[in-house]
């Protein structure tokens, strides 16, 4: 059963309770599955661990800032972008068929999934609110630009727009261009400015005056 | 637009719940919607495709859950905002707070009848001839206006024949968008099933929507 | 105690109740709308205008083949014959029902419906289990009206997409033979000239 929450409520409607409906459905859940010995509360917690601490954007970033530095592993990674992320020692579930990218001063990559929220958690980590959520979903492959000005930007006229609708397994990650000003930076330094939204498609990385 | 009204074809609504012995009205309320709505509708002097495109203009998701009266008493709401003829709060007060605006018309009592009985007819005298008859193989357009338009997305792009040429008749995209009434040709075109849902349709069944000349592509 | 989606509901409603009442107080006092014409409207389609219209219509062309004819080939005019006419009926065309061929109309995009002979749309008719179904599965659709008919039974589903209203005509129920046109009209559903049902049976009817 659902309702729309449209008039600005917080789901606070408790009348009394401290926890929310979906607070106590989900404990309910989880309370059952684990007396009948259907999950295990140590897997659970790892899982929320790892997707909460240790797989994320930063994981994309440092493929995007070695592609940047590294003409060979660049070549790899558009090449076969599993194999390539996979040498970094990234990859398995959402990440087994990854596809780099790349954005050209012509062609500005943009990936949704408008069917649902698929994502490429190996390099990305889970995906934002936004992205799983309708506005998104819906206008990202009627209108792209309309998008990106959600997002503060504006392409060129005649840059060349291609989304890309995440039907299938294959996940797709962006490969924004290397910002002006970063000669001879460390791939570490490098990594600082490639943004979660850039390595979507709805973002650029960060200019080098925004670092110390 | 393509929201929340144009759901012909979706899939998880549930069966068909027919109330028995369902009264015209439900609750006091909805009479007086219902009513407010067509009188309204007099001193606003909206037309009806303005009308259709403010009920369906709302995120899908308020649009799908909304009561049938809920959606209309909504869009009374925005026309009548959009025209200055109320404010927010006034309608939170219950109050006028502010002079009204000059109308031309109100529908009295004495006019209901009358009213009601002419109707809004929607064919109009043109000198143009229309470009399909009886029997023509026509393709719906690939269109996605973000305003109004009666073409719905389960037909648009796909094959079909001309049943009947029905007449010239004010076209609701212009005249939902203020831009008059633009009378088109106007006709009934049939589907087969197997075209719009695919080789596992139903082969009994054919679809029909009276679709403007704007809508339709020679093939 | 865990939400509730009922007092949720019974909050929202109310809430619109405010509204149209005040919305109404303010129409009003602005001089915008006549309380009397109010009312009016109500009664005449909470209690004069409503299916009995087009039961009398469908009657008629059960009995008399000139008004058939007349009703098939150009229904409003046929229609206004018998003082039904206007408000959402102003263009309608009349549907034949057949051994062959079953007729279901719908409005997926709202709720068009013919007004003067059939009053005010049912509550299902307008929402979104019918609208999305019918064009797509009218059988499963009759399913739920209880109707199952012959696999080779053309189907047309007709969604009124213009101002263009439709009237089915059912097939004269059997048994019938010298009903007057009133006890035949008795025998016409509201369903059967939407096209999710069909007439009733003699046996029905006293």
């Amino acid at each position: 059963m659902t309702h729309a929450h449209n008039h600005g409520h917080d789901f606070h409607h408790e009348h009394g309770s401290e926890l929310s409906e979906m607070q106590l459905r989900t404990l309910a859940i989880e309370t059952i599955l684990l007396e009948k010995g259907y999950i295990e509360q140590a897997a659970i917690d790892e899982l929320i661990e790892t997707y909460e601490k240790k797989i994320g954007p930063r994981n994309g970033a440092q493929v995007v800032a070695k592609a940047w530095v590294d003409p060979k592993f660049r070549k790899w990674l558009l090449e076969d972008g599993t194999a390539a992320i996979g040498s970094l020692g990234f990859g398995g579930r959402s990440g087994n068929h990854l596809v780099a990218l790349e954005n050209t001063p012509l062609l500005h990559n943009m990936v949704v999934c408008t069917l649902c929220s698929c994502y490429p958690w190996a390099v990305l980590g889970l995906p934002p609110l936004w992205y799983k959520s309708a506005p998104y979903r819906s206008r990202a492959v009627a209108d792209p630009r309309g998008v990106l000005k959600d997002f503060g930007i504006e392409l060129p006229k005649d840059t060349e727009i291609r989304v890309w609708d995440s039907t299938a397994e294959l996940r797709y990650m962006v490969v924004p261009m290397r910002p002006a000003g970063t000669e001879g930076w460390s791939e570490e330094k490098l990594a600082d400015l490639v943004t979660r939204d850039s390595m979507i498609g709805t973002g650029f990385p960060k200019s080098p005056k925004y670092l110390k | 637009m393509n929201g929340g009204q144009d759901i012909g074809g979706m899939d998880g609504f549930g069966p068909v719940q027919p109330e028995p012995n369902e009264p015209v009205f439900h609750s006091q309320w909805e009479k007086r919607a219902f009513a407010l709505t067509l009188a309204a509708g007099v001193a606003g002097g909206w037309n009806i495709d303005m009308s259709r495109f403010a009920r369906e203009n709302r995120p899908p998701n308020e649009y799908l859950t909304m009561s049938y009266y809920q959606i209309w008493f909504a869009a009374l709401e925005a026309m009548l905002k959009e025209r200055a003829l109320v404010s927010d709060d006034e309608i939170a007060v219950g109050q006028t707070l502010k002079a009204p605006k000059p109308v031309s018309c109100i529908l009295k009592a004495d006019d209901v009848a009358r009213v009601l009985y002419h109707g809004d007819p929607t064919e109009r005298e043109t000198k143009t001839k229309p470009a399909f008859k009886a029997g023509d193989r026509v393709r719906a357009k690939m269109m996605n206006p973000v305003t109004h338009t009666r073409l719905p997305r389960y037909v648009r792009g796909h094959l079909g024949t001309i049943d009947r040429v029905i007449g010239c008749h004010v076209f609701p995209d212009s005249n939902a968008a203020g831009a008059g009434e633009n009378p088109q040709w106007l006709y009934t075109v049939r589907f087969d099933g197997g075209e719009l849902w695919g080789a596992d349709a139903d082969p009994s069944v054919t679809v029909s929507v009276d679709a403007w000349e704007p809508y339709l592509l020679p093939t | 105690m865990a939400y509730d989606q009922h007092d949720h509901d019974r909050l929202e409603l109310s809430e619109t109740q405010l509204r149209v009442r005040a919305l109404e107080t303010v129409l009003t006092e602005k001089g915008y709308v006549d309380p009397a014409a109010l009312d009016l409207l109500i009664e005449t389609y909470e209690t004069k205008v409503g299916p009995h219209n087009g039961a009398r219509v469908v009657a008629k062309a059960w009995t008399d083949p000139a008004y058939r004819a007349r009703l098939f080939k150009e229904a409003t005019s046929a229609i206004a014959e018998l003082g039904f006419a206007g408000r959402q009926g102003e263009h309608i065309v009349a549907l034949e029902n057949t051994p062959k061929r079953h007729n279901m109309v719908v409005c997926t995009l709202c709720s068009c419906y013919p007004w003067p002979v059939l009053g005010l749309p049912p509550v299902w008719y307008k929402s979104a289990p019918y609208r999305s179904r019918a064009v797509a599965d009218p059988r499963g659709v009759l399913k739920d009206f209880g109707i199952t008919l012959p696999k080779d039974t053309e189907i047309r589903v007709w969604d009124s997409t213009s101002e263009i209203r439709y009237l089915v005509v059912p097939m004269r129920p059997p048994g019938t033979e010298g009903w007057n046109e009133d006890k035949l009209a008795e025998l016409v559903t509201r369903d059967s000239m939407i096209g999710a049902g069909l007439p009733k049976s003699p046996k029905d009817v006293k």
